[in-house]
């Protein structure tokens, strides 16, 4: 039988705000355990929760960019369960009331088709604490510097049909957040995560099936084989007579396997009730308008401008124009260089190889965005030759900090300056070829597509007379005209 | 000096007829020595009192006193005080010293004043008789061969104003928890507007109906502690931004064409006799004083009591899951694993009323039973706020009487809770509402203090103070005090 895949997402993004959603405590991620928890994230008696403005202002901003009605009046529950993570013994969420209605947001997959995906709404809550399992002794550690950290929830419509789909959705959630400057999108750090409702039914049909939520997936790569595994599995149980039963699951990306937390029968009654602590929050017009105005550019609208504005190509424009940070590095490299395909290829080639080796988002590359720019203004220039432009990039990669950058000094320093002089250049060749006498006599008898391969032994010696300072273009012209003399 | 009112506290300081510290240890003595029968604090802070006080006789010295300092007075056991055991009656908070103030203990520390201790109180502020307290029952100082309850859940701040071992006290009322002691120990209480005085540090029951309020032994007196208690609070999102007016100010005496209702729901064939008559004779002294007097009418009054007991409930389920043995406060011993450490640490910290409640307050909330039970009583909530606003469309206050009786034995009510919570049944209505209102002493039944109570329009303190006040010029009800080998040294 044919089968198809429903998928729906729910993911948690960590709002970008400098304190807690509910106390002034910093949400400043890698601090020492508990360092960054006071009397209310501890829950200590007598404490009350006071909501932090700004959170209110990155989910209103998230519904605007999504085309989302924004609820004015917005209500917080208590959702009730026991853990030591969580210190109130219930989460501050909103159910009845989430500040973000039903919105749409665009996929593009990798064969140009784009797809729209509902968001069904979004909704504003605290985030957990920490369990650490390891290093205790057989206890529990527990670190609550990430409780009351806020968070938007983000609920999809089952829209997604494939892995591709969906990851193309989580994508591009990523790159609306990140834009907007609500998320710093560290996915290592936990500042997204993903959980995957999914269910199969046989092609063509229209009921649903039984779903599965595979929970707290935290990068792309995961989600994909999380999905891909879980699809399997259930065309399996089904295919061989079983059912499928409600359940959480978990996903181990380092073994590639999952397992079953939770069924629906051990599911919490989590009793949500209206947080009798905090007043209803009524976001007004002029509220919501002020924050519309000063909205800043989507992924999509970027995207445009690049390649109108900057003639990048549709590929480059879109893959540059997804990640903020990349964007950003993009355009001020662009702006200093004068040359945005330049800019472009830098972008996409050297500085994205380093981030994905070392795991590392634009924002928190060792490299400047103003240094990078600078870069690319030496290469088109000619002070560079690209060896040794890959020269200074590995220098200012490395430099302890970024105020130390300066592109001019390095070259200077590392003596990296290409000799342009033509007069010096010629110079060097009539020194080389001098001692060169047999290659020289070889070339001659040679045909042109011998000659070309024959080129190479000259350029070599060449390189390394000049200190590989020599400008290989202008060599390559000498040398062309000295030979065929 | 154990009668003076903390404006004639003030004055005797400032003119150096005693010291704050003379002060403090006549009150600290009369604790050591009367306090053992009475069990009215939990910690009495000697040494920290005694400090406050030469601080306070020093500002004194240098001409810089306000109205409080260097008053002595006593917090409910339910307000977190910075590095002194705070422990809400139970023996889940036995040891928990908060690092922290609540924002009505920081005001009597801004102002000076001096803090005697912490007083008893019913676990968690659930109980009507102070019987509910790990640390022991409070005996009502008003007792005399039969050992009487003083009331609850404030019964530890009631019995200590009561029996002059503090000048004053502060309470909080969820459901009748200020009104309702000050009743049955012959003192002025007042309840006052939900979202007038902050709740932050005040360890929370029922979160939407708590509130903090004075006890005392006079309206004069109620009003000074308001005034320093009342005030937006930026740590309290519920505390209301409404500018505090000069209660003292407010104490004309005059009430000359105000008008007050009598709902026709209280007075009724259900009302007890005694009480019925103690309420005749204050309305014959208003009326002396130039108040009109009205029926008026309540109809959802007697829908208070079990939308009370779903509402709180309900929400202390929910406030009270933090006390799980993690972080602070009671841990039960060597537990084998979470679950067996939530059970046994919960299980052996908290008392029975707490437990009943916790489990009511769940059983309201689960899938299933959330719109018959909770979402009801919130309707109910609704209406009875509504039959409040109608009548304050035609009256400026509301009389009724405070308790069904006046103090009565411990133990009488034994076993039966429903028969407790009908003990609530004319404070809870306010609670429900969010107004203020406040218990007088106006009469005696068998030698025992009677309360009656007043009930005001939202942010109306002043003007009900003031009505109580002029009630207390006529009358000398609030000056008497429980004369016994409970109180006299």
């Amino acid at each position: 039988m044919q089968w198809e895949t429903v998928i729906g997402l729910e993911v948690h993004v960590q709002l970008a705000t400098k304190s807690k959603i509910f106390s002034g405590s910093s949400t400043a991620f890698g601090a020492d355990a508990n360092t960054q928890a006071s009397a209310v994230d501890l829950a200590l008696p007598g404490t009350l929760p006071v909501p932090n403005e700004q959170a209110f202002r990155y989910a209103t901003m998230f519904g605007l960019a999504i085309d989302a009605e924004i609820n004015q009046r917005s209500v917080f529950e208590r959702k009730n369960y026991f853990y030591p993570d969580l210190p109130k013994g219930y989460q501050t969420t909103q159910l009845d009331a989430p500040i973000v209605g039903p919105g749409n947001v665009e996929i593009t997959l990798s064969d140009g088709r784009k797809k729209n995906v509902r968001i069904h709404h979004a909704h504003l809550e605290e985030d957990a604490g920490k369990s650490l399992h390891e290093d205790y002794h057989g206890m529990s550690g527990i670190d609550l510097n990430r409780a009351g950290t806020p968070l938007i929830e983000i609920v999809s419509e089952p829209d997604m049909r494939t892995a591709e789909e969906a990851v193309a959705f989580a994508k591009a959630l990523h790159s609306l957040v990140t834009s907007l400057g609500i998320c710093d999108g560290e996915m290592s750090q936990g500042s997204m995560r993903f959980d995957v409702n999914i269910s199969v039914r046989p092609m063509g049909t229209e009921e649903l099936g039984t779903r599965t939520e595979t929970k707290n997936l935290n990068s792309f790569r995961f989600m994909e084989r999380a999905i891909a595994l879980e699809v399997e599995r259930q065309i399996d149980v089904i295919e061989e007579g079983g059912e499928i039963v409600q359940e959480t699951r978990l996903y181990d990306g380092d073994k590639d396997v999952a397992r079953s937390m939770r069924s629906k029968e051990e599911a919490n009654d989590y009793r949500y009730f209206p947080c009798p602590d905090l007043l209803p929050v009524v976001l007004t017009d002029e509220y919501i308008d002020e924050i519309r105005k000063e909205m800043p550019e989507l992924p999509s609208a970027r995207k445009e401008r690049f390649m109108t504005e900057l003639g990048l190509s549709d590929y480059d424009a879109g893959i540059i124009s997804a990640e903020a940070g990349l964007a950003n590095t993009f355009e001020t490299s662009a702006k200093i260089s004068g040359d945005a395909k330049l800019s472009a290829n830098w972008i996409l080639g050297e500085f994205s190889a380093r981030l994905n080796a070392e795991d590392l988002s634009a924002a928190h590359a060792p490299i400047s965005a103003e240094a990078l720019g600078q870069l690319v203004l030496r290469v088109k220039d000619n002070t560079l030759s690209s060896s040794s432009a890959k020269k200074v990039f590995e220098k200012l990669w490395s430099q302890s900090s970024q105020a130390s950058s300066d592109v001019d000094k390095i070259i200077e320093s590392e003596g990296l300056k290409q000799v342009s002089d033509t007069g010096a250049l010629e110079q060097m060749v009539d020194d080389v070829l001098a001692g060169m006498a047999d290659q020289i006599a070889q070339y001659k008898e040679a045909d042109d597509k011998k000659r070309k391969k024959l080129m190479g032994g000259f350029m070599g010696p060449l390189m390394k007379a000049s200190k590989g300072q020599g400008n290989p273009k202008l060599f390559n012209e000498i040398l062309q005209k000295k030979l065929n003399d | 000096m154990l009668e003076k009112s903390i404006q004639e506290l003030a004055k005797g300081l400032r003119n150096k007829e005693f010291s704050s510290v003379e002060l403090t240890k006549s009150y600290l003595s009369r604790i050591e020595a009367l306090d053992k029968s009475i069990n009215s604090f939990i910690t009495v802070a000697s040494d920290q009192a005694l400090a406050s006080a030469a601080i306070a006789d020093e500002t004194i010295a240098n001409g810089t006193p306000n109205l409080w300092t260097g008053i002595p007075f006593a917090h409910k056991d339910i307000f977190c005080t910075d590095g002194l055991l705070t422990t809400c009656g139970s023996k889940m908070l036995h040891n928990f010293e908060p690092p922290y103030n609540a924002t009505v203990a920081q005001k009597f520390i801004d102002a000076g004043a001096v803090c005697l201790g912490k007083t008893n109180m019913d676990e968690f502020a659930m109980g009507s008789t102070n019987e509910n307290s790990f640390f022991g029952k409070v005996v009502n100082p008003w007792s005399e061969t039969n050992e009487l309850v003083p009331g609850g859940s404030s019964g530890g701040s009631a019995a200590a104003v009561a029996a002059r071992l503090a000048p004053v006290a502060t309470g909080t009322d969820t459901g009748g928890s200020i009104r309702q002691p000050a009743a049955f120990c012959g003192l002025t209480g007042l309840k006052p507007t939900y979202g007038r005085v902050s709740r932050y540090g005040m360890i929370a029951f029922a979160s939407s109906l708590d509130q903090g309020g004075p006890m005392a032994k006079s309206a004069e007196d109620c009003a000074a502690m308001l005034q320093l208690m009342a005030g937006h609070d930026a740590k309290d999102s519920t505390s209301i931004e409404k500018e505090v007016p000069d209660y003292l100010a407010a104490l004309t005496g005059d009430v000359s064409g105000l008008k007050i209702g009598l709902p026709k729901e209280y007075f009724n064939e259900h009302l007890n006799d005694d009480i019925a008559k103690v309420l005749q004779d204050a309305i014959k002294v208003l009326e002396s004083k130039g108040v009109e007097f009205k029926e008026v009418s309540l109809p959802n009054s007697h829908l208070g009591v079990p939308a009370y007991y779903v509402i709180a409930p309900a929400e202390a389920s929910a406030n009270l899951s933090r006390f799980d043995g993690a972080r602070y406060g009671y841990r039960c011993e060597n537990p084998r694993d979470l679950m067996d450490m939530y059970m046994r640490s919960r299980s052996e910290g908290f008392g029975d009323e707490v437990k009943r409640r916790i489990i009511v307050g769940t059983y309201a909330l689960s899938a299933g039973y959330y719109d018959a039970y909770y979402n009801k009583a919130m309707q109910v909530r609704r209406l009875i706020k509504n039959d409040f606003e109608t009548a304050f469309k035609e009256v400026d206050f509301i009389l009724g009487p405070t308790t069904p009786s006046p103090a009565f034995g411990a133990g009488e009510k034994g076993d039966d809770p429903v028969q407790m919570y009908l003990e609530d049944i004319y404070t809870i209505t306010a609670n429900l509402a969010g107004i203020p209102a406040m218990s007088m002493p106006a009469g005696s039944v068998n030698g025992l203090p009677c309360g009656v109570q007043l009930l005001g329009n939202y942010f109306d303190e002043a003007r009900m103070l003031n009505v109580a006040h002029s009630y207390q010029q006529e009358t000398d009800w609030h000056t008497h005090k429980p004369k016994n080998s409970l109180t006299e040294l």
